[in-house]
């Protein structure tokens, strides 16, 4: 096929929503059901609003791409009457930075740098998703030691309670609770100063990678994550006080956003959204990986499926993430930090000086990268916004043919008309920051 | 597993190859045969659609297949999971270059419309049925599908003596 060939076939409609009196009921019908996913008897009672164009009652808005609310650079765009939101449509590729074309071109070593800045707000768990498609399609699931298994769920869980720590303060300040802005990140910062002193960064670390993890853990790392065990406690207590049992939070957030089990499923939603409509799914507990089937916690679910349930569940799996850091804490095994493969680990940095041989096989893996057999493989882990996926298409050779990242924002914001119809325009922020999206992953 | 036929002869399901990939179970659907597998699938359990994205196989066109299933340039891969029992399935549809048109899961999944969008956009691949198959991630006014083999990436100039481009 030419390119001119490939251009011809590119037809496509405008992205964006068009007002009801360009469209004709037919369009309008199929657009809502599309976009809101109602019942057809919903759908025409909805087409009716404004009988006639020239009284035409509703306005089209945009929210977005550059608002404070929106996380990032999300577009939605709102059909209001008066205050109740009728249609929305988000609207996004504003971020698109064509990272799985660019893992295409890295080597399976390389690709770590480009998942990790996919979800910026949990760069460990995309690391590790992908280290775990690569191990499986090597074949050395199995030979990765425990100390690297076990340091891998060590962060794994710090960064979901960074990540949780920083939708507790975005979601705060979204409502107008801006000093729990302030606490928010100030608790995430020291989450994030331990791991600086792990990893040597405070994001996009590139720690965890195929065969194990960059470096051992530092001396003295168990009293950084006892300081912070020790600290957040109260905190969370603080921030029952200021939020949760709080009235005017509890008016903002109960009964806005409202999704049911049966709608969450077939929206294809995961984590913290389908939890709060009450199904048990946990990829952790469900589909074990690493050994979270050797560690006690909770799975935390709720029953309303509202903003508020989703703030509840994201609070309360703060503290069984310090529960299974705990227990890690523990049982953390000596070992090896990462597999002694020749295949895929490089000689330590002694030997290089000693033998050419080394010296030449370190050069190898860093510039052609180790080779991959062939065959294709989903690994999916549960990363604090949901089941995050990774899909990789190997042909034998050092880089991937096809490397597909399944971000739970990008499916997870489908959710957003949902939630949004027939509620107010000050619920849509709520709304927003309950699916806490990271646009970085939505967009890719 | 209960309709996976004798082991001497291929595995079956729901009259379509499976294959095993790495311990995941891989079915081979062909695309007549797409929406009856899936409707089959959920029947079976498997509720939720974690994942649809396609693969250009047009580098790698010497893939390993089950018999009597050949290969085309795309492939859509879906991945179905159950809640009931914790299993995954993954379907791989081939899809050819000269007809790149697969039916909408929309119907079954109203989640899958964003996929499909992206797969759209992306791979120039269209959904029948789709309600709103438009780009999702480019520009409205883009040309081309960026992760089609044949469209290069874009790269900066590097001034340096004898250096390429």
């Amino acid at each position: 096929m030419t390119t001119l060939d490939n251009i011809r076939q590119t037809s496509e409609g405008a992205q964006e929503m068009r007002s009801r009196s360009e469209l004709r009921p037919q369009e309008l019908m199929r657009e809502i059901g599309a976009v809101l996913r109602m019942s057809e008897a919903e759908v025409a009672a909805l087409g009716n609003v404004p009988s006639d164009p020239e009284e035409d009652q509703t306005m089209i808005i945009n929210m977005g791409p550059q608002h404070p609310s929106t996380h990032g650079v999300l577009r939605l765009m709102l059909e209001l009457q008066g205050e109740t939101v009728l249609r929305c449509k988000p609207v996004i590729g504003y971020l698109h930075t064509g990272m799985e074309k660019t893992g295409e071109a890295l080597t399976f070593l390389q690709g770590g740098t480009n998942v990790t800045r996919m979800d910026y707000l949990s760069p460990l768990n995309n690391e590790l998703v992908f280290s775990m498609a690569v191990e499986k399609l090597l074949g050395i699931d199995g030979d990765i030691p425990e100390r690297a298994v076990w340091m891998r769920m060590l962060l794994s869980e710090m960064n979901r309670i960074s990540s949780h720590l920083l939708f507790l303060a975005t979601n705060g300040m979204d409502l107008g609770a801006v000093s729990m802005m302030l606490y928010g990140w100030r608790e995430r910062e020291e989450v994030l100063r331990f791991f600086q002193k792990v990893t040597g960064l405070r994001m996009n670390h590139n720690f965890i990678r195929p065969g194990g993890l960059a470096a051992d853990l530092p001396a003295g790392w168990r009293d950084d994550v006892r300081a912070i065990l020790d600290m957040l406690p109260g905190r969370l207590e603080e921030y029952d006080i200021l939020m949760t049992d709080q009235p005017i939070w509890r008016e903002r957030l109960q009964g806005v956003g409202v999704i049911t089990a049966d709608e969450a499923l077939a929206l294809g939603t995961s984590g913290p959204i389908l939890r709060s409509t009450g199904v048990a799914w946990d990829l952790r507990r469900d589909q074990p990986y690493l050994r979270y089937e050797d560690v006690e916690f909770d799975v935390i679910v709720g029953t309303y499926g509202d903003a508020f349930d989703r703030y509840a569940i994201r609070l309360n799996e703060i503290r069984e993430s310090m529960r299974i850091v705990r227990q890690i804490l523990d049982r953390m095994p000596q070992g090896d930090y990462r597999v002694q493969n020749k295949k895929v680990t490089p000689p330590p940095r002694a030997r290089i000086d000693e033998s050419m041989e080394a010296l030449i096989h370190h050069f190898k893996i860093f510039t052609e990268g180790f080779k991959v057999p062939e065959g294709e493989v989903y690994v999916s882990i549960e990363s604090p916004r949901g089941e995050i996926g990774c899909y990789i298409v190997s042909d034998g050779g050092p880089k991937p043919v096809r490397m597909h990242v399944r971000a739970p924002s990008f499916v997870n914001i489908q959710a957003l008309p949902h939630m949004m119809r027939g509620g107010l325009v000050a619920d849509a922020v709520a709304v927003i920051s309950s699916i806490d999206p990271v646009l970085g992953e939505v967009d890719r | 597993m209960s309709d996976v036929a004798d082991e001497v002869a291929q595995p079956l399901m729901h009259g379509c190859p499976i294959a095993d990939s790495r311990g995941q179970v891989v079915l081979h659907a062909g695309r007549d045969a797409y929406i009856g597998v899936l409707k089959k699938l959920i029947d079976d359990g498997f509720t939720m659609c974690s994942d649809l994205t396609a693969v250009d196989y047009l580098t790698h066109a010497g893939r390993v297949l089950p018999e009597g299933i050949a290969p085309e340039r795309f492939e859509v891969v879906v991945n179905l999971t159950s809640i009931t029992t914790r299993d995954r399935i993954r379907i791989r549809v081939q899809v050819p270059e000269s007809d790149p048109v697969m039916p909408t899961a929309f119907n079954l999944w109203p989640g899958t419309e964003a996929m499909e969008r992206e797969v759209f956009d992306m791979f120039g691949i269209s959904f029948e049925g789709h309600p709103d198959l438009t780009r999702i991630l480019m520009p409205e006014d883009w040309e081309g599908h960026p992760l089609r083999k044949d469209y290069e990436i874009g790269h900066i100039p590097v001034q340096f003596k004898g250096s390429h481009s």
